[in-house]
């Protein structure tokens, strides 16, 4: 009835996970970056969302609500993380956080 | 239902990519938020309303928001771009034509088995009774882990007295 397969949800949560990889990789704002984690933190619960859809069973979506609870309190220390960090070094782009390599 | 799957598909997935390469970082908060609802979306065609309903609410409502307040508090200026090394470049093809190699390999090869069950819509009281019976430690561990994250970000947010000084 429904052509939309598993494969397909599949791949879109595939794109989506890649799409949050580049940006991790690329960008050099920290606040840009941690958006991008959130990015692929989504792609993996779609992707959860559409195996469980799939098989009949509610043990993915549960899964869902306990990631959606973690990324929240990941989030919240995270960006308190990034502002302490702003408050000692005065700034968040990655190149110029880099006094461990020197 | 495949027109809405693919509204619903290339709006997460456009937003995204705007999320990535926007400079400025209230944009690509905003655009992050676009992505959400799309994914929402999403998550309401697999039959899963109350995901969709607490991704926004979680999402939407908390997380982005913290980002723009966050965004707001540290006034940052879009930094630019420096232009890559020939040997970024060089390894970034490389990896790149590897990684579509093993994409197209999965695709002709690996076919995920079709779906055998009829679907039914998961009702509010199915979700209870598993969030209660089978993953009820889970929940218990994920409450304590949320208030050890509330502890951890008033310690890390609070400026602390040079306390050496009094005694």
């Amino acid at each position: 009835m429904n052509p939309i397969g598993l494969n397909t949800y599949v791949a879109v949560s595939a794109a989506l996970f890649a799409l949050g990889f580049l940006g991790v990789l690329l960008r050099k704002n920290t606040l840009v970056v941690y958006m991008c984690l959130e990015l692929m933190l989504i792609a993996s619960t779609l992707a959860l969302a559409a195996f469980s859809h799939f098989n009949g069973t509610l043990d993915g979506n549960v899964f869902v609500f306990f990631i959606l609870t973690i990324a929240a309190a990941e989030v919240a220390v995270g960006l308190a993380i990034i502002v302490a960090l702003f408050r000692k070094r005065h700034t968040v782009q990655l190149e110029e956080l880099n006094q461990l390599k020197h | 239902m495949d027109l809405l799957f693919y509204t619903f598909a290339f709006l997460t997935l456009a937003c995204a990519a705007l999320v990535v390469v926007s400079k400025d970082a209230v944009n690509a908060a905003m655009f992050l938020i676009v992505s959400l609802v799309g994914v929402a979306g999403l998550f309401v065609l697999l039959d899963a309303a109350l995901l969709a309903f607490v991704l926004l609410l979680v999402y939407a409502g908390a997380v982005v928001t913290l980002f723009l307040f966050i965004v707001m508090l540290l006034d940052t200026t879009p930094g630019s771009i420096k232009p890559f090394k020939l040997a970024t470049i060089v390894a970034a093809l490389v990896g790149g034509a590897i990684l579509a190699l093993g994409c197209v390999s999965l695709y002709q090869r690996a076919v995920l088995p079709a779906p055998a069950v009829a679907a039914t819509a998961p009702t509010l009281k199915a979700y209870a009774q598993q969030l209660f019976t089978t993953y009820l430690l889970p929940v218990q561990v994920v409450g304590f882990l949320l208030l050890i994250a509330m502890l951890g970000v008033i310690v890390l947010s609070k400026k602390f007295e040079v306390k050496e000084e009094a005694s």
